[in-house]
């Protein structure tokens, strides 16, 4: 290739990364900007500044109760998959590696099956009679946990395959250990970077659910995402803020969880 | 076995009383109540008032319309993005595919808020294009609008999903086909595409399930007032009006039957694909 040839070439792949960039961030842009505009209706830009409208949200006590609410369902849910997903995969990985098959299929219903489907049956199953959950976070926790089991099951058999399980459990065990012993204080703590990236991205997706949150318990135990969407008739500069503060919250938890990431592989 | 071996096992029940309570179940409750009905009892009677209906085969083709286009436009985009990516220094690189990873979180309601301030009645985008004359209206509650929607946030998951796949492609087989006198469109005709056809193919087909579960946006767009699968099945369970959950389940049927096709095809066309890039 021509050094004129190539050099033209390098502006294309320059601007179409750039475009590409510049499409992303267009409706995270307007949103900001309309977050922090006084006013903002019928022009082209706003007409004045103001952080009046984050004071608002930040001190509105149904927004923080949503806030808090959301981070209660989250946390519980990806505890609940920890607590059984960990030894779920060392029994499939150490006793029964023929299960690992039957797994991965069954860890694709999740995925095969939208949340607006599952909630039919949910609605139908729980909402009276012994198993009532309807309205309630418990069966939010719930679905959670099967939303966050594909991506958790995958993340950290993958860490497994990579620390080599069953050397490390004959080693610990030839060193003395018992299989608890092993499994506690020699692999999990192997396992914990990667665990800990799993838990982030899997908490920042959950943290905007919304079909379960809304068809399942709606208002009744209102979470973050149910909130904004009730709070489409109030003033679209106080959603604005809603959307940012979301949108940065979320924004930390998965540059710490790209940041732990890179930190593994070198 | 063992005493270890059945203590193993025994670790496995909590997990299967969840899986089962929160997953199998409802699916199970779906697929058989799929095919009753309060007036005629068992029989296929949900399924054949669908295929009668011009409203439930409105949504099914609204849905299948969206969910191509916004498809196939967020992968081309992807296509040409990511591979820029890969030619580009490796700062503006990482910033934007960084950026792209965090943009995919960015979907349902607060994405759908976030285009109505720019492309609603009273968006700038809107009013910027107006007044440049370039469009006489927009509306973004319409078809157009949704497919706009949908490839948005159909983009950054189709970058993270090709930018592995074009590691495939080995820099030295294009200067290889060069070195034989093939030109760029031959190149691409002959080595590139064909090679990149099964992940192109298997990201197109995570993308089309991805737009036909979607619920999230277009419920906060339009209040459930636009007519595709989802939101039709979500208005016969959990809306004011009108609740019949066997119609519901025979619908979700439809769409899971849908959305299992576009996986099957998916898991096979992973097959070849890792065995190309092999």
């Amino acid at each position: 290739m021509s050094r004129a040839e190539s050099t033209s070439a390098s502006l294309y792949h320059r601007s179409v990364v750039w475009l590409l960039f510049l499409i992303l961030l267009l409706p995270l842009l307007g949103t900001f900007i309309y977050s922090i505009a006084s006013s903002w209706s019928a022009t082209v830009l706003p007409s004045g500044f103001t952080f009046k409208w984050y004071d608002q949200l930040w001190s509105d006590p149904r927004f923080l109760k949503a806030f808090g609410q959301s981070l209660l369902v989250c946390v519980a849910a990806l505890v609940l998959s920890v607590v059984l997903i960990l030894p779920l995969l060392f029994v499939v990985h150490y006793h029964f590696p023929k299960l690992d098959a039957l797994m991965n299929i069954l860890i694709l219903l999740p995925f095969a099956v939208p949340p607006v489907v599952s909630s039919v049956g949910l609605l139908q199953l729980y909402g009276s009679g012994p198993l009532q959950m309807v309205g309630t976070p418990w069966i939010l926790i719930g679905c959670y946990f099967t939303v966050a089991l594909p991506f958790m099951y995958r993340a950290i058999t993958n860490n497994l395959q990579a620390i080599n399980l069953r050397d490390l459990m004959d080693a610990a065990q030839l060193l003395g250990a018992s299989t608890w012993q092993a499994a506690f204080l020699v692999v999990l703590p192997n396992l914990r970077k990667g665990l800990m990236v799993a838990l982030l991205l899997s908490f920042s997706f959950l943290f905007g659910e919304f079909v379960f949150a809304n068809i399942l318990v709606g208002t009744r135990y209102e979470t973050l995402q149910v909130f904004l969407n009730n709070m489409r008739n109030s003033s679209g500069h106080f959603t604005s803020a809603l959307v940012i503060s979301y949108f940065l919250f979320v924004l930390v938890l998965t540059w710490v969880a790209t940041f732990l990431n890179k930190d593994k592989s070198q | 076995m063992s005493r270890g071996k059945w203590l193993a096992l025994l670790c496995l029940v909590p997990f299967a009383v969840l899986f089962i309570v929160f997953q199998i179940a409802p699916l199970v409750w779906v697929l058989i109540h799929s095919v009753q009905s309060e007036e005629t009892g068992w029989g296929l009677a949900n399924f054949i008032k669908i295929f009668n209906s011009k409203f439930y085969l409105q949504a099914i083709q609204h849905s299948l319309e969206i969910s191509f286009w916004s498809s196939l436009f967020g992968i081309v985009i992807a296509i040409l993005g990511s591979y820029s990516l890969r030619k580009v220094d490796s700062r503006l690189r990482n910033f934007v595919n960084a950026f792209a990873n965090m943009t995919s979180n960015f979907s349902g309601v607060p994405l759908a808020f976030a285009f109505i301030i720019l492309l609603g009645f009273n968006g700038s985008i809107t009013i910027m294009l107006k007044q440049a004359g370039i469009i006489e209206d927009f509306n973004l509650y319409s078809k157009t609008g949704l497919i706009i929607l949908y490839t948005y946030f159909q983009i950054p998951l189709g970058v993270l999903l090709l930018y592995p796949a074009f590691d495939a492609l080995r820099e030295d087989w294009r200067e290889s086909a060069s070195l034989l006198g093939a030109n760029s469109w031959q190149f691409w005709r002959f080595i590139g595409l064909p090679v990149l056809t099964p992940a192109l193919l298997g990201t197109f087909v995570i993308l089309l399930a991805n737009a036909l579960g979607a619920y999230a946006t277009v419920y906060a767009l339009t209040t459930g007032n636009f007519n595709v699968l989802p939101i039709r099945i979500a208005a016969m369970v959990s809306g004011d009006i009108s609740l019949d959950p066997n119609m519901a389940s025979a619908l979700a049927v439809i769409l899971v039957g849908l959305m299992t096709l576009v996986t099957l095809v998916h898991q096979w066309l992973l097959k070849r694909s890792y065995h190309v890039a092999r």
